[in-house]
């Protein structure tokens, strides 16, 4: 397996969605190439570290807002 | 001929499905239940695509009063949040269209990026990175490197790695098809990461 080959199902081995034919291919590179081992451990962190932080907090009196404006159309629908 | 595998009937059903319901029959409550549930990934949504914070508030708001009061053409044959998450995307983006006069969005353009495609950036990084930040630095990297993604490629990673979509419905929330979410989510991981290594690679010498 090439890198490039390697590379093309770098998704599908974070995602978790190879067979275990494929796993076992994959494996078998990631055991001679450095190169790829910090490219899938990395884009693992990467994704790992967007999940896990909150980057947009949710502005102070929105949630009051919404709740207010939902009411109001309460008030007149149901 | 293809046999259809019955989805419906077998599977417990979702929670929020009870909600929706309560909500129809009139009981706002459950729907506050809801909005309370998926306030902050809607307003999260809608910040990744606008990039302005008034609209994003804007979205929100729009987004959770319109699916209220589109509840009675909610089919159920979709999870409440996907459907959700598809009215936040098109307020998004006729928010966007508004501001913008004049300038296309290409959320559904593809972008040729020499970037992405082969990783050049090949330092390792620090074992717990994100630990040489505090919280307040740490969210300024991670806002200024997904803005500077093409935007489709930063909705594709939004709502298929942060918000939880599958392939399918990042697809379909999109209108685009699978291949092109799975490429773009591909170059999307991949500029992240090498825009990321600038913070986050192994430093030579640590002091102590």
């Amino acid at each position: 397996m090439t890198c490039t080959e390697f590379l093309a199902l770098l998704d599908d081995l974070i995602d978790g969605t190879v067979t275990a034919d494929t796993r076992a291919e994959l494996d078998l590179h990631l055991r001679g190439c450095e190169h790829c081992e910090v490219t899938l451990n990395t884009t693992r962190k990467t994704i790992e570290i967007y999940r896990s932080h909150e980057i947009y907090d949710l502005p102070a009196g929105l949630r009051d807002r919404l709740h207010a404006a939902i009411m109001k159309r309460c008030k007149k629908g149901c | 001929m293809a046999t259809i595998q019955p989805i419906a009937g077998e599977l417990e059903p979702h929670p929020d499905v009870a909600l929706v319901e309560k909500a129809r029959g009139g009981d706002v409550s459950a729907y506050d239940t809801l909005v309370r549930k998926y306030e902050r990934q809607i307003f999260r949504i809608a910040q990744h695509i606008t990039q302005n914070r008034e609209d994003a508030e804007d979205v929100m708001q729009d987004a959770f009063l319109k699916a209220y009061e589109k509840l009675e053409q909610f089919q159920g044959n979709s999870k409440f949040y996907t459907w959700l998450v598809r009215i936040a995307v098109n307020e998004s983006l006729m928010r966007l269209r508004k501001r913008r006069t004049g300038k296309m969005i290409s959320i559904d353009e593809d972008v040729e990026t020499e970037e992405g495609s082969v990783p050049r950036d090949l330092a390792d990084w620090a074992p717990d990175p994100e630990q040489n930040y505090s919280r307040t630095e740490l969210a300024a990297i991670l806002r200024k490197t997904i803005q500077g993604l093409p935007p489709g490629f930063r909705i594709v990673f939004v709502l298929r790695d942060v918000e939880g979509l599958s392939t399918e419905e990042t697809a379909q929330t999109l209108g685009l098809s699978v291949p092109a979410v799975k490429s773009r989510l591909l170059r999307a991981r991949l500029q992240l990461r090498e825009r990321l290594s600038r913070y986050f690679r192994r430093r030579k010498a640590a002091k102590k």
